[in-house]
């Protein structure tokens, strides 16, 4: 069996950043500058695999790999398809993104632990990627487990303030990724298998026996307590606003999509369509994401802290992605059928909760700004920043032709198609009031004056720009455009094909089988 | 820790005289449930044994003895030693083979001039990798192990880990 270079990248991307990361902590010892040039060319050299990776898969089909030679029921398999493919490219992207930003943050927030962040970033990053290609359940979990111990870590890394939160993540991620394996083991015990191939192939006789119907509710309450869907999101706010901003980026933009990933791929490629319309489960993940998305925003609008602030947004914008992901088995319209809404979605949140936490993070690095109530005066004092947060918030409000507006117009639809108007009432009135918080920041921003007397007399000359390095206003801005043009690329259907094909893969949307 | 008298251990002629007997043992002991048995396993429990002998070392002796024989430098150089032979291998099947075989896939690796591929996976899963993953499992056990005793004893290293937190605050 000859293999091609590409189908030796869903391999090497784990291999590659897992050297890495012990690289960097031995390369630290020498001199601590070299951590982020290692990270940053390592997280380069993935995400240009992962390209390659997306196109071989787009163009020549579905990648098998089987590790060590040993074939698939006995040894692990990575598998990559569409789903895996386009969520791995975005995994690095904003891993790249957020390394870039983290050059100048991390040697001004945390000057002692450079060597351990780059570590620790490096194998969180090995974790996301691994959950994304492998195509082994036991595999995932291991995976999971990488990226959880190394989030805890990182969360922790500010030190005191942080520690409570990291422990309540850890208590709880911990009881989560329990669930998970418990799930494992039902399946196992029942299947004796542990490739999710294999076990999609075994279990449809057994789809009525209340083991598999068990493994299947831990996979759903492992998950979301992994993902922070409503009920179980309670570590986290604390979490995602006491950790350094780039980690809470990548946790929010990041980490908790890709855990929405793996239930994806527990739910469609372990069990089937065929399982998931057996039982009402995902009716009432409907609901409880509605609740969410809701109860989100309320409690968003009850903050004054602006990280903490996009954290509870964050809950809602899951709520968001776990609509549409209930949503999915009961549309089948060509285009907004199917899982499209959701890993639209995926890639619009990434972008636009990693722009508003870096630019939080870059109010905290040029002045400890922690809450919106300080933020008077910053429109002028920086514009660019500024600027970047007013694009990210009009997407995450939904105005035209931003990446939120394309999404929330395709998950209404995909109420609308299912029947379940109750829903699109939900979406309205959550974007009311995501306009409700936002406006709230960039009234603060723009609109009001600073108390301060030099700003009282004069109107430009006294107020400086005064804007961070270009380090990290690059990240920032990036993300910032891409808001705006990857709305307008959605709206022109160009990615579409991708999404089709995982649509395909599952069964889902227009390939659904009445 | 540190009570009226100032100091937690006392010199014991007996403790370290047997200690002194039993750390090579226990070494030996560990490379044998590393690499002495045919099969793969081993790797983990040979690896925690290792540590243990540094842990009875460090106890009977001190912890800054203790840390003497393994700076906190060679336990960074040690663990990443361990993951550099474990995935430096599998890697190397690729390279080798020039992208035909798969990674982890020993069966590929050159040595089949000299034994069967069977007898390489044996090879490289019963022992190379073991020593890997053992390599790797003893310098985090030490490194926690030192982690934890470390801010019991001396007043000069818990004023410097102090120090070291406020910084970082």
């Amino acid at each position: 069996m000859i293999l091609s270079v590409v189908e030796q990248f869903p391999v090497l991307v784990i291999v590659v950043s897992l050297l890495s990361a012990f690289t960097i902590l031995i390369a630290g010892w020498l001199n601590k500058k070299s951590c982020w040039v290692i990270s940053f060319a390592t997280i380069l050299v993935q995400l240009v695999m992962a390209v390659f990776i997306l196109h071989h898969v787009l163009t020549v089909g579905t990648i098998h790999y089987w590790l060590g030679g040993w074939s698939p029921p006995w040894g692990i398999e990575y598998v990559v398809d569409a789903l895996n493919a386009y969520i791995l490219v975005i995994v690095l992207s904003l891993a790249l993104i957020c390394v870039t930003y983290s050059k100048r943050s991390i040697a001004h927030e945390l000057p002692q632990k450079i060597v351990s962040f780059y570590t620790l970033y490096q194998l969180l990053v090995t974790g996301l990627c691994g959950v994304t290609v492998t195509g082994d359940i036991f595999n995932m979990y291991v995976f999971i487990e990488i990226f959880s111990l190394s989030a805890y870590a990182l969360i922790a890394s500010r030190g005191k303030i942080a520690l409570k939160a990291s422990f309540t993540y850890l208590v709880l991620g911990s009881i989560g990724a329990c669930f998970f394996l418990l799930g494992i083991g039902f399946l196992y015990s029942v299947t004796g298998s542990l490739n999710m191939h294999d076990l999609s192939l075994i279990l449809p006789p057994l789809y009525e026996n209340k083991v598999v119907q068990a493994a299947f509710v831990f996979f759903v309450v492992g998950l979301s307590i992994k993902m922070a869907l409503f009920p179980l999101h309670t570590w986290l706010p604390d979490a995602h606003s006491f950790a350094p901003s780039e980690i809470s980026a990548m946790l929010s933009g990041i980490i908790i999509e890709v855990s929405t990933y793996a239930l994806i791929r527990v739910s469609f490629s372990v069990y089937t369509v065929a399982f998931i319309k057996l039982l009402p489960i995902f009716d009432f993940l409907c609901w409880v994401a509605a609740f969410g998305i809701i109860i989100g925003s309320v409690l968003a609008i009850a903050q004054y802290n602006l990280k903490r602030m996009l954290a509870y947004s964050s809950v809602s914008q899951m709520g968001y992605i776990m609509l549409a992901v209930g949503l999915s088995t009961s549309t089948h319209s060509a285009l907004w059928g199917g899982l499209t809404p959701a890993l639209m979605h995926i890639l619009n949140h990434a972008l636009m909760k990693g722009c508003l936490f870096l630019v939080a993070g870059a109010f905290i690095y040029k002045a400890e700004l922690w809450n919106i109530t300080d933020f008077q005066g910053l429109g002028r004092k920086m514009p660019y920043t500024c600027a970047a947060f007013m694009l990210a918030a009009i997407s995450m409000i939904g105005v035209p032709p931003s990446v939120g507006f394309v999404s929330k117009v395709y998950i209404i639809l995909a109420c609308l198609e299912s029947g379940k108007f109750i829903f699109v009432a939900v979406m309205l009135l959550s974007s009311l009031l995501n306009l409700v918080y936002f406006w709230r920041v960039i009234e603060t921003m723009y609109m009001k004056r600073g108390e301060g007397e030099e700003r009282s007399h004069s109107h430009s000359s006294s107020s400086k720009i005064d804007e961070i390095p270009l380090s990290m206003l690059i990240p920032v801005l990036t993300l910032a455009g891409l808001c705006i043009i990857m709305g307008v690329v959605w709206l022109t259907e160009i990615p579409l094909p991708i999404l089709d094909q995982v649509n395909a893969l599952f069964g889902l949307g227009r390939y659904a089988i009445p | 820790m540190n009570g009226k008298k100032g100091k937690i251990w006392e010199e014991n002629v007996i403790i370290e005289t047997i200690t002194r007997l039993m750390v090579p043992f226990i070494q030996i002991y560990a490379l044998y449930v590393m690499v002495g048995t045919e099969g793969a396993g081993g790797g983990f429990q040979g690896g925690v044994v290792f540590a243990a002998s540094i842990v009875l070392f460090t106890v009977t002796f001190g912890i800054s003895k203790g840390r003497k024989r393994l700076p906190e430098s060679w336990n960074a150089a040690l663990n990443s030693l361990g993951l550099y032979l474990y995935a430096g291998v599998g890697l190397l099947c690729i390279v080798l083979s020039l992208g035909a075989a798969q990674y982890l896939n020993y069966a590929a690796l050159p040595l089949s001039q000299i034994m069967s591929p069977a007898h390489t996976r044996a090879l490289m899963i019963s022992d190379v990798v073991e020593v890997g993953i053992g390599l790797t499992v003893m310098s985090i056990f030490a490194s926690i192990f030192f982690d934890l005793a470390w801010k019991g004893e001396g007043k000069k290293n818990k004023d410097k880990n102090k120090g070291d937190k406020e910084v970082q605050e």
